[in-house]
């Protein structure tokens, strides 16, 4: 038999197809040719006070800043720059616990969030600090109930993620600020994978503090910000970087101008075409999805489909393992949760956060749909991951067990 | 993860997959890993009762592209061997021939355990006297 796999290539499609948009997105041209004056020309420090290379820089770092405060509901006055999202969440949580250490020393967060969050609360966890990692239901949604018994008292700040990057549930972020609010609790959300993909409010979800990348939006890589809410609580974070005193003395260093005007127009960009995007990411992602449920048995989607983020799919090949089938579809860039594909040969800690097994952990897909893929390049993937499950499965003992009726728990594995 | 050629080669086109009739007395069986662990091979192989020669062999395994590797590669390298030869195939054996890197040694790991495994269930059947002590050994 035969892996390899001879799925004819539609017109117009180019391999290999990038279909991992959470990882991270390729720069929209139109970002790019807003920053190259910046890389060249326009190259002053934005901190330069006393002659015009500076002021240029400077105008364009405050016009970036408008565009960012713009799509989030916020105030220029409240946008920090960083060098991106892990940043921004080292600096949002550690600031906060370090500012608010008098007030009480418990956060709140749970147990899907990116290792940014999870090894900055592990860190705070060493100086003293008590983490709550709330738990989440078999959908990936935490409980507001959950959330409710965890604050008390010491309670300072709690953190949970807009859009979760492996599995693309939103979670009831309003919900949760509302909570806060009313309990007096900080509120910081890493909203990386959310922020440009849909509606994100700070005030009407009651954000105080939240995360964003320049490089998921289609901007460039190393820059991100920190939105921190100036009033209604006025948020207070101590500086993790010591400098100059850039950015209202939350984050030294001298700003990374053309970066910065990048994700500035990403943010336009994503502002003004959110809408019709949103729209064509989800016809897309659902073709996918059908196409797939059409010709596979054994399959299922990762994470609650209702409250889901336009691009995402995630999807068990029960049976097949993902690393394998990322061989197979190796013309076409998607990531698994398979503990093979990994540095520490762990299955994805979301997943089984989940309550999945590890066997369908193993057998995850990510598909991240985004700005520049098409139908077509849909339609081949479908093709391509039906004819290589399918043949994985003929070579699958445990496929072929199941098919013969043999119940796979009941087998005495030897774990090895 | 960067794979060999001869790792990518076994992947795309693997050799003898399929089964064997396991309820067949010259018929050998050995099924080892775990699914939870992400890799389950089944190695089968027929035995010349006369030669004890090893003149077919089959597998079907679940993981990842070296596993799949490893377990086609066992079962063109036992083709052919008597069943002692067969159990002098060593993992690193495999390990070498493939240029697994490693972190992916326990799938020659679990190859070898494949091999002795069938060899195991084949000497049960047959009531070959060893079958205790290759068990024992490993």
């Amino acid at each position: 038999m035969k892996i390899q796999s001879n799925v004819a290539v539609p017109a117009g499609v180019q391999l290999p197809i990038y279909m991992d948009n959470h990882a991270t997105s390729p720069l929209d041209p139109r970002v790019l040719e807003a920053m190259l004056p910046y890389l060249t020309n326009k190259f002053g420090n934005a901190a330069s006070r006393n002659h015009s290379f500076g002021w240029e820089a400077e105008q364009a770092v405050e016009t970036a800043r408008e565009q960012i405060a713009r799509l989030i509901g916020a105030t220029a006055k409240e946008i920090i720059f960083t060098s991106g999202a892990t940043e921004s969440n080292n600096l949002a949580l550690k600031g906060i616990a370090e500012m608010y250490r008098e007030r009480g020393n418990h956060i709140i967060t749970q147990v899907t969030e990116h290792k940014a969050i999870l090894d900055t609360c592990k860190r705070l966890e060493k100086q003293g600090y008590r983490v709550t990692y709330l738990p989440v239901k078999a959908d990936g949604l935490i409980d507001i109930d959950d959330l409710k018994r965890a604050m008390d008292d010491k309670t300072i700040l709690v953190s949970i993620m807009y859009a979760n990057n492996e599995i693309g549930v939103i979670q009831p972020i309003a919900e949760i600020g509302k909570l806060c609010h009313e309990k007096g609790v900080l509120f910081h959300t890493d909203a990386v994978q959310a922020v440009g993909k849909i509606p994100v409010n700070v005030i009407a979800d009651n954000i105080d503090v939240l995360s964003l990348s320049g490089h998921k939006i289609y901007g460039p890589k190393g820059v991100g910000a920190l939105y921190v809410r100036r009033r209604n609580p006025r948020v207070q974070i101590a500086a993790q970087i010591d400098g100059g005193g850039h950015e209202r003395g939350m984050r030294s260093g001298t700003l990374n101008v053309p970066g910065i005007v990048g994700l500035g127009k990403a943010c336009e960009i994503a502002q003004e075409e959110m809408t019709s995007e949103a729209a064509r990411l989800t016809g897309l992602r659902d073709r996918l999805k059908a196409k797939l449920e059409a010709e596979l048995d054994y399959i299922h989607v990762n994470g609650n489909m209702e409250h889901h983020l336009p691009g995402n799919l995630n999807m068990s090949f029960v049976y097949v393992e993902g690393e394998s089938l990322l061989m197979g579809i190796n013309d076409i860039a998607v990531s698994s949760g398979s503990a093979c594909t990994s540095a520490t040969l762990e299955p994805s800690y979301v997943l089984k956060a989940l309550g999945l097994g590890d066997d369908v952990a193993h057998s995850s897909i990510r598909f991240g749909l985004g700005r520049f893929n098409t139908e077509a390049e849909v339609d081949y993937v479908a093709a391509k991951v039906i004819d290589v499950v399918k043949k994985l499965r003929e070579l699958s003992p445990l496929y072929e067990m199941v098919k013969e009726g043999i119940d796979l728990t009941k087998i005495e594995w030897a774990a090895h | 993860m960067a794979y060999s050629e001869k790792v990518i080669d076994h992947y795309n086109n693997p050799r003898n997959v399929g089964q064997l009739d396991k309820a067949a007395s010259e018929v050998g069986t050995g099924l080892v890993g775990a699914p939870e662990c992400g890799d389950v091979m089944r190695l089968q192989i027929r035995v010349n009762p006369e030669t004890q020669i090893i003149e077919e062999a089959k597998f079907k395994t679940f993981g990842c592209g070296s596993a799949i590797a490893s377990s086609s590669l066992a079962t063109e390298w036992v083709k052919g061997k008597t069943v002692e030869e067969a159990l002098e195939i060593k993992n690193t054996e495999i390990v070498k021939e493939l240029a697994l890197p490693p972190v992916k040694i326990h799938c020659s790991v679990l190859a070898e355990d494949a091999i002795r495994a069938a060899i195991g269930d084949w000497k049960k059947k047959n009531g070959v006297a060893e079958a205790a002590e290759a068990a024992a050994a490993h």
